[in-house]
C-alpha cells in the first residue's frame, strides 16, 4: 500500500445523508473478478442518466469541483459490506473522506484500502459544505501525522480520532495480512489451547 | 461487573491484543459466496500462500444465479464467470462448494443454519453485510469486506476492534399479523437507520424469545439495517432444538459437552451495555417502508409522516428527506394501505427460509393473485424448496396462481435476471429499499411475508391482519 502523506487539495462535496454502498457503486458492477476499473462506476446512477449523458447538477461530473478529498453527509456507506465501494473511491483518485459519520465496515474497507475516512463534528462538517459553497478552490489539508483536518481559508480546525496501529499502518503503507501471517505461532497455539 | 453475552464470546476468541489497536480474533466459521470472494483468492495466490483452514469455509453461490431452469449454463456472461470462479478457487483451495446442482446450494445465510453449521457462542464471517443473520443462535457473526476475507482465509483471524454494546429490549406479546420482519422493521423505524453505528446489538425480552429460530434469524440479519455491525440473542431451548440432529451439528457426547457449554450463553443480570432502547411489543403493527432506508418505515395503516415528524431538522437531514419522497413519489399525509404496486418479491435472506412460505401460504389458501401483480416467489434454499413441496404448500400456492423459483439471491439485490423496472412498485420481503436496489429507477417497500402475500392477493397495499381469521 501506498503512503500516506499530508494532503492539501479543494474538495468534492455530496451533501445527501445516509448515501449507501448501492449508490456508490451498484450491484450491476460486482461482477468483476479483479479489484481494477471500480472509478468509473462511482456513484454511476448519480452521474450519469439513462442515456449515459453525465448529469452536472451532480459535484462528480460538475467541472467546478475537483480535488481528491470527498466531503459526505452523514453515516456514508451504509448498507452492503462490498469493498467494491472502496475500491471505486479509491480507484476514482479519492484518498479521503470526510464526514460526521460512517458505517463501520465501509470504514474498515477504506482504511483497509489506504482510503482515510476522517470523522468531524457536525458543526464542522457543516463549515465545511459552506466553505466549497462559497469558493469551490477552496483548500482542505488533512495532516493523519498530528490527526486533525482543516479549512485552510478561515483556518478552522477539527482534531479527529484514530487509533495508533491504523495510524502506523496508514503512515507507514503496511499491511494488516502481512501483520497476521507474522502471528501464525501465536493463532497455531490459541488452537491448541481451545482443542484441550 | 457481570459481562454481556457478546463479550463472554468474544473474549473467547482474542487470540492476542495489540495495545491502542485492534485485537487478533480468530473466526469459527467462515461463509464465502462468488461476489466478494474472487479479489480474496487473487490476493492468496499473489502471495503464494494456501487457506489456512479449508474445513473451516463453506462456500455456496447465490447473488448471480438463475431463479429459472438452473441446469442450464448461465446467460449473462460475467455471472457465469464468477459463479465460474468460486467453482475453481474451492478446487484449487480444497474448500467445500455447495454449488448450483447440489442439494445444499442456496442462498449464504440461509444454508449455514439450517446444515447445523451456526452455532451458539462461535464467531462467523462473509463478505457480506447480512452475515449478522447467524447471531440469532446466540454468536457474534458480521459482514467483512473483501480485504477481511482474505485475512481470514490466509490466517483465520482477522484484526478487529471491540463495538460498543446496545441492548434492545421488547417485551409482551405482539398483535395478530405481526411477525417477526415487523418486530425488527418497527425497532429500526425508532432506532434510525444509523442508530446502531458502533455497536453490537442484544436482543432481548419476551417478544424475542417467543420467536421461532427463523424469526429470530429475520430480526439478526436486519441488525445491519440500523447500522449495527451485528445483531445476537441468548440460546436457549428453542435454539437447541432448532441445531439439534442437523448435518453438521455435534452428535452424541461431543452434543452434551457443547450444550453444557451454550448453556452459559447470556448476558449476566448486572451486565452493563452502553446503550439500551426498550419497547412495548403491544405498539407495534405490520409495518411497511415508505422511503429509501430501512429506517423509512410506518405502521400499515399509518400516514406517510414528514420530514419533522421523523426528527429531521437540518436542511440537510430535510433534502435527504425529500430526494427520497421524490424517488418513490410518495408524499407526506398519504395512506400506505391501498396505494398500487407492480410487484410481489418474497425471497432473501431475510424472508426466504420454510416458516416464511408457511406464512404466505396461510394468506393465499383459496384465493387468487391479483392480475396487475407480478410475484416472484424465491426459496432461500434448496432445502426449503424442497420442504416447500413435501409440505404441500407449493400445491397451496400454486393454485392461488403463484409460481415458486429456484433458490438464490434474485431481485434482493438484481444481479440476476429478476429486476424490478424503472418507476415500478415492490413490496419486498428482503432487507433493503436503498435507490435501484431492485434494478435501476426501481420502487421498493419492505413488509413481512404475510404483507407481501396479501398485498399480491389485493393487488394493492394490503393489511395482512385482514386475512387471518
Ligand atoms: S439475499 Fe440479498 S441481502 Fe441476502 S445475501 Fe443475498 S443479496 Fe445479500
Amino acid at each position: 500500500m501506498e503512503k500516506f502523506k499530508t494532503i492539501i487539495s479543494p474538495a468534492v462535496p455530496i451533501t445527501t445523508e445516509n448515501i449507501d454502498t448501492d449508490q456508490i457503486i451498484p450491484a450491476r458492477f460486482l461482477k468483476a473478478t479483479t479489484r481494477d476499473g471500480f472509478g468509473d462506476n462511482l456513484f454511476r446512477d448519480w452521474r450519469f442518466n439513462k442515456n449515459n449523458e453525465p448529469i452536472t447538477s451532480f459535484p462528480l461530473e460538475n467541472p467546478k469541483y475537483s480535488g481528491n478529498v470527498l466531503v459526505a453527509g452523514k453515516n456514508f456507506g451504509c448498507g452492503s459490506s462490498r469493498e467494491h465501494a472502496a475500491w471505486a473511491i479509491a480507484d476514482y483518485g479519492f484518498k479521503v473522506v470526510i464526514s460526521s459519520e460512517f458505517a463501520d465496515i465501509f470504514n474498515n474497507n477504506a482504511l483497509n484500502n489506504g482510503v482515510l475516512t476522517v470523522t468531524v463534528t457536525p458543526e464542522f462538517l457543516a463549515s465545511a459544505f459552506a466553505a466549497i459553497d462559497s469558493d469551490n478552490n477552496t483548500q482542505i489539508k488533512v495532516d493523519l501525522e498530528n490527526q486533525f483536518v482543516e479549512l485552510m481559508a478561515t483556518g478552522e480546525k477539527n482534531e479527529f480520532q484514530i487509533n495508533g496501529y491504523r495510524k502506523e499502518c496508514l503512515l507507514n503503507g503496511y499491511d494488516n495480512i502481512d501483520y497476521l501471517l507474522a502471528q501464525k505461532g501465536k493463532i497455531e497455539a490459541y488452537e491448541t489451547n481451545r482443542q484441550s | 461487573m457481570g459481562k454481556t453475552l457478546f463479550d463472554k464470546i468474544y473474549d473467547k476468541h482474542v487470540v492476542s491484543s495489540i495495545p491502542d489497536g485492534p485485537d487478533v480474533f480468530y473466526i469459527d466459521v467462515q461463509y464465502i459466496h462468488e461476489v466478494t470472494s474472487p479479489q480474496a483468492f487473487a490476493g492468496l495466490r499473489k502471495r503464494g500462500i494456501p487457506v489456512a483452514r479449508p474445513n473451516q469455509v463453506c462456500a455456496t453461490p447465490d447473488h448471480n444465479v438463475p431463479t429459472e431452469n438452473q441446469h442450464l449454463p448461465i446467460q449473462n456472461e460475467l455471472s457465469r464467470h464468477q459463479v465460474a470462479t468460486l467453482v475453481k478457487n474451492c478446487q484449487d483451495f480444497g474448500i467445500d462448494l455447495y454449488g448450483l446442482e447440489h442439494p445444499f446450494q442456496g442462498i449464504v445465510h440461509v444454508v449455514g443454519p439450517e446444515l447445523g453449521i451456526s452455532k451458539p457462542g462461535m464467531t462467523m464471517v462473509c463478505g457480506d453485510s447480512h452475515t449478522s443473520t447467524h447471531g440469532a443462535f446466540g454468536s457474534i457473526a458480521f459482514g467483512v469486506g473483501t480485504s477481511e476475507v482474505e485475512m481470514v482465509l490466509a490466517t483465520q483471524c482477522l484484526m478487529q476492534q471491540r463495538p460498543k454494546k446496545m441492548r434492545i429490549t421488547v417485551d409482551g406479546t405482539v398483535r395478530k399479523g405481526v411477525t417477526a420482519k415487523d418486530i425488527v422493521l418497527y425497532v429500526i423505524s425508532k432506532t434510525t437507520a444509523a442508530g446502531g453505528t458502533g455497536y453490537f446489538v442484544e436482543f432481548a425480552g419476551s417478544a424475542f424469545r417467543d420467536l421461532s429460530m427463523e424469526g429470530r434469524m429475520t430480526v439478526c440479519n436486519m441488525s445491519i439495517e440500523m447500522g449495527a455491525r451485528g445483531g445476537l440473542i441468548a440460546p436457549d431451548q428453542t435454539t437447541f432444538d432448532y441445531v439439534k440432529g442437523r448435518e453438521f451439528a455435534p452428535k452424541g457426547a461431543d452434543w452434551d459437552k457443547a450444550l453444557a457449554e451454550w448453556e452459559e450463553l447470556y448476558s449476566d443480570e448486572d451486565a452493563v451495555f452502553d446503550k439500551e432502547y426498550n419497547f412495548d411489543a403491544a405498539d407495534i403493527e405490520p409495518m411497511i417502508t415508505y422511503g429509501t432506508n430501512p429506517g423509512m418505515g410506518i405502521g400499515i395503516t399509518q400516514k406517510i409522516p414528514t420530514a419533522a415528524d421523523i426528527g429531521s431538522t437540518t436542511v440537510k437531514e430535510v433534502e435527504s428527506f425529500d430526494k427520497a419522497m421524490e424517488y418513490m413519489d410518495f408524499k407526506p399525509g398519504e395512506v400506505m394501505l391501498g396505494k398500487p404496486i407492480d410487484y410481489v418479491f418474497v425471497g432473501s435472506c431475510t424472508n426466504a427460509r420454510i416458516e416464511d412460505f408457511r406464512e404466505v401460504a396461510e394468506i393465499v389458501k383459496g384465493r387468487q393473485k391479483a392480475e396487475n401483480v407480478t410475484a416472484w416467489l424465491v426459496p432461500g434454499s434448496k432445502q426449503v424448496e424442497k420442504q416447500i413441496y413435501e409440505e404441500g404448500l407449493a400445491e397451496i400456492i400454486e393454485a392461488a396462481g403463484f409460481k415458486i423459483r429456484q433458490p438464490g439471491c434474485s431481485a434482493c439485490l438484481a444481479m440476476n435476471d429478476d429486476k424490478v423496472p424503472a418507476g415500478a412498485y415492490c413490496v419486498s420481503t428482503s432487507n433493503r429499499n436503498f435507490e435501484g436496489r431492485q434494478g435501476p429507477g426501481a420502487r421498493t417497500m419492505l413488509a413481512s411475508p404475510s404483507t407481501a402475500a396479501a398485498t399480491a392477493i389485493a393487488g394493492k397495499i394490503a393489511n395482512p391482519s385482514d386475512f387471518i381469521d
